[in-house]
């Protein structure tokens, strides 16, 4: 057979691997490699991971913890998947996420005297609007001037929170020594699901927009549009599709859908908006996306994995002092090893060959 | 008025401005080897830090910076060696990959640093580099205030990236590197071995970006601090595009960056009523204005972004 052939043959054999497995498998050497550097650095890897686990599901409260972490994710997450779908790669979900926080703490403050079932919509709405646009930028920037939308959306993440900043400190600023809004109105709040928990029905919108989203990719046509530009722009643009149009749209769909990431943080958890309140929700999306496969219910299940292993690493450099910035490099190898598909083959190959002898043909 | 114009455009910003573009200028060397042969290379952010990171790690340990600046470059030339093994051999999509190997490395070096030094901030103060004098160059007017005392890195620089222009169009490994990324088939019917090309590449980039890493943090400081790239490694990638795959267009690129990124940092200093946060954006922005500029005439290798089996 000629090695071309075996070349497609094997790619053929990798995608009848379920995306399942494939992401648990990319989940498992990133854990075990983080296992050996933390055995490395000189901690008990057993107290380790058990601190993980039960600190992401422990016990209720814990579990709480979880899902708190999982919602920005699922939007954050769901952002980086709808950017993908066409063929984009949004790195901006922080900065759009900054300015829909920013633009629901200011309508929330201005229409203060508005009842929840008026304000709560608007707030919701004003996030994924102002979030929209600020990924509309780099959408048009690529689609008029093919500036590379990976570049053009980590510079205005930079611009994004110095200018939400900006903002904030000449206009919108509390009184007093720290750089925030006074406290968003109790009909603006979202209401929480179990006590003391800061975890609110702002999951259930994650999940809903999930639906929306999935939805939209499966049964409509602009979905079924923006889907062709990714698959394949030249043919696309045969068809009639203007691959342009379906960039920008892209990115503002993606955009609001980030923008709401942060909308729910205000509205759920902070009660304002504060200046560097996000602990980098925006990049964490990027590895959900990755590992959930880009696809909307696969984001709910990554965000839900990484909603565990932030809520989890909490109590792992609580209990066992072991550096939470593990997480990151385990959110790091995650994007590595999902991405490389020729990878997972090999090391199945090899896999088989131990265990059956060397017939792996 | 007057005054404002004179503190900004001087000699010594001009002089900042040669300083800030080295790290920028051996990192868009890199991707333009890198991207030459045919690897996108999102990863330089990541090998930047990595760069400065072991540069403080060698400094501290032995005292020696220049301990420091091989272990920086033997630092990003093995994470060159990761992404080239990721995206060549096991087929990862390129930007994805770099994305992930940012992430892994910001992880990394803030977790070893705790480790290290108990702390997520910033490292312990280490041996930098001295800026070393030219003799007779630095007694000529201008030229000396600008050239004549640097960082070693920063003579370092020019010479790579002149030597690094050489290589890439002057000599036949030059020519096989640009056929890779141009035309990979036709590279592979001339019998040229494309994957060792584009790992030579991939870790020569990775060697480059380490350089640039550690000047950042032994050049003409003395310690590390977590995130130190900050952005540089895109901003290279956009001055590699802006400066058309090639080592020089490189450079110049960079210093129109990093000139306005001490103008930036001038300006900050001055109080001139406007808010610092708007003059911090300047760099970004003209990130963003050159990259959306520039592509109207650059056109980027053929195959770039694309994987390559030999006799498919």
């Amino acid at each position: 057979m000629p090695e071309g052939v075996k070349v497609i043959n094997r790619l053929k054999n990798l995608s009848g691997i379920s995306d399942l497995i494939y992401s648990l498998i990319a989940i498992i050497i990133a854990l075990l490699i983080g296992a050996v550097l933390i055995f490395v650095s000189g901690y008990n890897v057993i107290d380790a991971y058990y601190n993980l686990f039960y600190g992401a599901f422990g016990n209720i409260y814990n579990l709480s913890q979880t899902l708190l972490k999982t919602t920005p994710l699922i939007f954050t997450g769901l952002a980086v998947a709808i950017g993908f779908k066409t063929g984009l790669f949004n790195i901006g979900g922080e900065g759009q996420l900054y300015w829909g926080a920013l633009a629901t703490a200011i309508v929330a403050l201005t229409f203060s005297n508005l009842n929840s079932f008026i304000l709560i919509p608007l707030s919701l709405l004003a996030g994924a609007l102002v979030g929209g646009i600020w990924g509309a930028i780099p959408g048009y920037l690529r689609a008029k001037t093919g500036a590379h939308e990976v570049i053009t959306t980590i510079m205005l993440n930079y611009i994004g929170i110095l200018a939400t900043t900006f903002l904030l400190k000449n206009y919108f600023k509390e009184p007093g020594p720290v750089d925030q809004t006074a406290l968003i109105p109790e009909a603006a709040r979202l209401t929480e699901l179990i006590p003391y928990t800061r975890l609110t029905w702002a999951i259930f919108l994650g999940v809903f927009v999930i639906i929306i989203i999935d939805l939209l990719f499966k049964k409509t046509s602009l979905g079924y549009d923006l889907q062709a530009v990714g698959e394949n722009p030249a043919a696309a643009e045969y068809a009639g599709i203007r691959p342009e149009k379906m960039i920008v749209f892209s990115m503002i769909i993606s955009g609001a859908v980030a923008g709401l990431a942060g909308s729910t943080m205000v509205m759920g958890v902070l009660h304002r908006f504060i200046t560097n309140f996000s602990p980098g929700y925006g990049f964490t999306g990027i590895a959900v996306a990755v590992l959930g496969r880009n696809k909307p219910w696969g984001v709910l299940l990554a965000a839900l994995l990484f909603g565990a292993l932030e809520a989890g690493g909490m109590s792992m450099q609580l209990f066992a002092k072991i550096p939470m910035d593990l997480m990151t490099i385990v959110q790091g190898l995650v994007i590595l090893f999902v991405a490389a598909p020729a990878l997972i083959q090999i090391l199945s190959e090899v896999f088989k060959k131990s265990r059956g002898g060397g017939y792996s043909e | 008025m007057n005054d404002v114009i004179s503190t900004i455009f001087n000699i010594n910003t001009l002089a900042a401005a040669i300083r800030m573009a080295t790290p920028i200028a051996l990192a868009a060397m890199g991707g333009a080897f890198s991207e030459r042969s045919g690897i996108i290379n999102i990863g330089l952010e990541g090998m930047i830090l990595i760069g400065a990171f072991a540069g403080v790690l060698g400094s501290f340990y032995t005292g020696s910076p220049w301990f420091g600046v091989f272990l920086a470059m033997v630092a990003g030339g093995l994470l060159g060696a990761i992404f080239a093994l990721f995206t060549i051999k096991f087929k990862a999509d390129h930007v994805v990959a770099g994305v992930g190997l940012n992430i892994l490395t910001l992880g990394f070096t803030t977790w070893l640093m705790q480790i290290l030094w108990g702390s997520r901030g910033t490292s312990p103060n280490v041996n930098g580099l001295k800026e070393i004098s030219i003799p007779v160059l630095k007694d000529i007017p201008v030229i000396g205030k600008l050239l004549g005392t640097q960082s070693p890195l920063v003579y370092l620089m020019f010479i790579l990236v002149f030597s690094g222009w050489v290589l890439l169009f002057k000599t036949p490994l030059g020519l096989r590197i640009r056929i890779t990324g141009e035309h990979p088939e036709a590279a592979d019917t001339l019998g040229i071995n494309i994957k060792g090309i584009q790992y030579f590449s991939v870790i020569l980039s990775g060697i480059l970006s380490g350089l640039g890493g550690v000047y950042l943090s032994l050049g003409h400081l003395n310690w590390f601090s977590m995130n130190m790239s900050a952005g540089r490694g895109y901003m290279a990638l956009a001055a590699n595009i802006f400066g058309q795959w090639n080592p020089l267009g490189g450079l110049a690129a960079s210093f129109l960056f990093s000139f306005t990124d001490a103008i930036q940092m001038r300006l900050q200093s001055l109080n001139i009523g406007i808010a610092s946060e708007l003059i911090q954006m300047l760099p970004y922005l003209l990130t963003i204005v050159v990259l959306a500029g520039a592509v109207v005439r650059s056109r980027p290798p053929e195959a770039l972004g694309k994987h390559y089996e030999t006799g498919k």
